[in-house]
């Protein structure tokens, strides 16, 4: 079999495996492309029936706004249902305190936001687009991995996980991440999006936007971020390779217009798409800490 | 292209990890950030270059002790194929770990260090790859540069382990030597070692053939039952799930098992297209002429060739609870997307993975491997371990607690 359609039927074994192993399951989305292919593999584990499960995007306020408008025609085109976590209503509600200074950022307040979402809900399965390959500690990760009722993952404590049997059983109270494209490298899910000619939001494709030279990497000059005298903005053509927070996703320079031309890209980097996110640059078990503590 | 999955095994410093990272620094797999990190985390080997085995360490815990505690999967591509390496711990009290490693490889390379040849580990790594009937077995004689290139040294070990695969029943072995630190034979042919001709380790990766499951027939366990009850597709009813084996085709013959009842396929779709035939590893959706009894966990086979169905049969048993096996309690089997309600029979004997001898009278406590009766709450659809491995597997859950405390593997009706 063909890799991409090895990597395809085993995300919709996983996927089908959620629907019929939880109760009420959600798929978080994020409107990043990770999430977008979760989704195309969703309809195709499930038409002509419905999604078993809602889409649920957790905003934090800061996002791009054209990943707000992807993810409003993308509903309207499924016809899935979505619902919306605010980041802001937990600041509100002072739940989280929001960072002060030049570098603030909303990302890790909504781990908060996310588990009151899972809790309020009461979802016990989550499935979301982590990639082992991102990142030393999500290779650790197993497919189905349970997180206790206060969203913390063990890594010492994973369940094992053989062959193609996963087990879904949990107490109440806890959840499970489910990771279908665990076994999908970045270069995978753009050959993936490129031979099912999948619509990705415009900000993946080179464009001209105010940027801003922050820690040695080009941000979007957007209005939540601080920006001094000091700072100069810049008008840049560039494209970003993973989407997350305003706040915490670096441009890359770029004249990409074309999937082939971001295929060529990716091969051609010697750098990884993590190395573009702040987020997890600030320790070397950033993303591992953030794990434990509910982020995915 | 296509994908091949391997695990690596072998004792705490035979350089599992130093290979692995050999191999993707030398096919230009490691990213400059990534190396960056490992330069910033300055873990040094003893003649002072860069530790490439803080690569595969993705934990703080691990890193703090240098050793590895948990599989972690790394991904590398060439122009030949898309590769997925589970590196797992070799210590014996991480046995759990490395099954669940193995158990999603299809090939496992087992490290033998020069200086020391076939030792403990080898035979229980040797041992753990016959249990899961992995498809194939490479042997790496590792640290050649140790023991001065000498082919003498490499052949010797070759004709102990065949010795050794041939007392298991392990086939499909071949055998490499390397050198992981100064990469010798990893990606670039030694020029150390003129005496051998074969190929690199790349290279074998690149071109072995991994056995397939085209002799086995097919069986089809139903995931998720497709109904949209829209107006329009009022009476579609499409089973969804994965195939295992060949031959599935419209107008087959099929039996759904537990229930016995008999129908012929009349669609498969895969992705909203129609197909005449789907093959092992699709998932697909499948459409049968009657209106039978079909949910999840039901398993359709063909009706020429139907799976085994039973209540009682004996099985291999990997331990890994902390808490021992307790013949007195209920544990759940879940096979496929089946959940049986299960009790131990008998523990029939225990092996010891060092030697593969057979101690009997003994309890099967964690990261031990032996051999039970077991007897069940309903039948149990299934294949025999050496008919269709891929058919014969199974875990057990812990109803109390809801963790996986076994692997088993089906050998035969009691």
């Amino acid at each position: 079999m063909d890799y991409l359609d090895h990597l395809e039927a085993e995300a919709i074994y996983i996927l089908r495996e959620v629907a019929g192993q939880f109760e009420n399951p959600a798929l978080l989305f994020s409107g990043g492309k990770d999430s977008i292919t979760l989704v195309h593999l969703a309809k195709k584990a499930f038409r002509p029936g419905k999604f078993p499960f809602p889409l649920v995007h957790i905003d934090t306020g800061h996002n791009f706004p054209e990943t707000i408008a992807y993810r409003d025609w993308l509903v309207e085109q499924t016809g899935e249902k979505l619902i919306v976590g605010l980041v802001q209503d937990s600041i509100n509600q002072g739940k989280v305190v929001e960072q002060k200074g030049k570098n603030a950022s909303r990302n890790a307040l909504q781990t908060v936001t996310l588990l009151e979402t899972i809790e309020k809900n009461g979802f016990d399965a989550c499935i979301g687009g982590a990639r082992r390959d991102e990142e030393k500690a999500r290779a650790k990760e197993r497919i189905f991995s349970v997180r206790d009722e206060f969203g913390q993952w063990d890594p010492k404590r994973q369940r094992p996980e053989l062959w193609n049997i996963f087990n879904g059983k949990i107490h109440k109270g806890e959840n499970v991440r489910v990771f279908p494209i665990s076994n999908w490298t970045e270069l995978d899910v753009w050959n993936y999006i490129k031979r099912e000619q999948i619509a990705l939001p415009s900000i993946y494709f080179s464009h001209e936007r105010d940027v801003v030279f922050r820690n040695g990497q080009w941000m979007a000059a957007a209005p939540f971020l601080q920006i001094d005298a000091d700072d100069t903005v810049e008008h840049k053509s560039v494209r970003f390779r993973t989407v997350g927070d305003m706040t915490c996703t670096a441009a890359v320079d770029s004249s990409a217009v074309e999937l082939d031309d971001i295929i060529a890209e990716i091969k051609a980097s010697t750098v990884s798409e993590r190395g573009a996110r702040m987020d997890d640059k600030v320790s070397e078990a950033a993303m591992e800490e953030r794990k434990k503590q509910g982020y995915f | 292209m296509n994908i091949l999955k391997f695990i690596t095994a072998g004792s705490v410093d035979d350089g599992k990890s130093t290979l692995i990272g050999r191999l993707l620094y030398d096919t230009n797999s490691i990213l400059d950030d990534q190396l960056e990190a490992i330069k910033k985390a300055n873990r040094k080997n003893n003649d002072g270059t860069v530790d490439l085995a803080i690569l595969t360490d993705g934990l703080k815990a691990e890193r703090e002790q240098g050793i590895t505690i948990d599989v972690a999967y790394k991904y590398f591509q060439t122009e030949k194929r898309k590769f997925i390496i589970a590196d797992a711990p070799g210590h014996i009290q991480y046995t759990r770990n490395m099954v669940t490693g193995a158990s999603n490889s299809e090939l496992i390379i087992i490290l033998v260090d020069a200086r020391k040849g076939v030792i403990e580990q080898t035979k229980r790594h040797s041992f753990l790859a016959k249990l899961l009937s992995l498809k194939k077995v490479l042997v790496c004689v590792n640290k050649m540069d140790m023991v001065d290139y000498e082919q003498a040294v490499y052949e010797n070990i070759k004709t102990d382990y065949l010795a050794l695969a041939e007392r298991l029943g392990l086939e499909n072995v071949d055998f490499l030597p390397v050198s992981a630190l100064k990469g010798d034979n990893i990606v670039y042919a030694s020029e150390q070692m003129s005496w051998y001709s074969g190929a690199s380790l790349l290279d074998y990766l690149e071109s072995v053939e991994i056995p397939t499951n085209k002799e086995q027939p097919w069986r089809f366990p139903v995931q998720w039952v497709v109904r949209p009850q829209t107006d329009e597709l009022h009476d579609y009813r499409g089973y969804a799930g994965r195939v295992l084996g060949e031959g599935l085709r419209v107008g087959e013959d099929v039996i759904v098992l537990p229930s016995g009842a008999r129908s012929k396929v009349a669609r498969i779709e895969l992705n909203e297209r129609d197909l005449a035939g789907a093959s092992d590893g699709q998932s697909i959706i499948v459409h049968l002429t009657d209106e039978v009894d079909v949910s999840r966990g039901d398993i359709l086979v063909s009706a020429n060739e139907p799976a085994l169905a039973e209540r009682n049969f004996e099985a291999n048993i990997c331990w890994f609870d902390n808490k021992p096996l307790d013949d007195t309690q209920i544990y759940l089997l879940q096979n496929h997307s089946t959940l049986t309600k299960i009790k131990i029979a008998e523990v029939l004997y225990k092996f010891d993975v060092n030697n593969q001898e057979k101690i009997t009278g003994e309890e099967i406590k964690l990261n031990d491997i032996g051999k039970v009766s077991v007897k069940a709450a309903a039948e149990v659809i299934f294949d025999t371990q050496d008919a269709f491995a891929e058919n014969s597997r199974a875990i057990l859950i812990d109803p109390r607690t809801n963790l996986t405390v076994a692997a088993l593997m089906i050998e035969h009706v009691a």
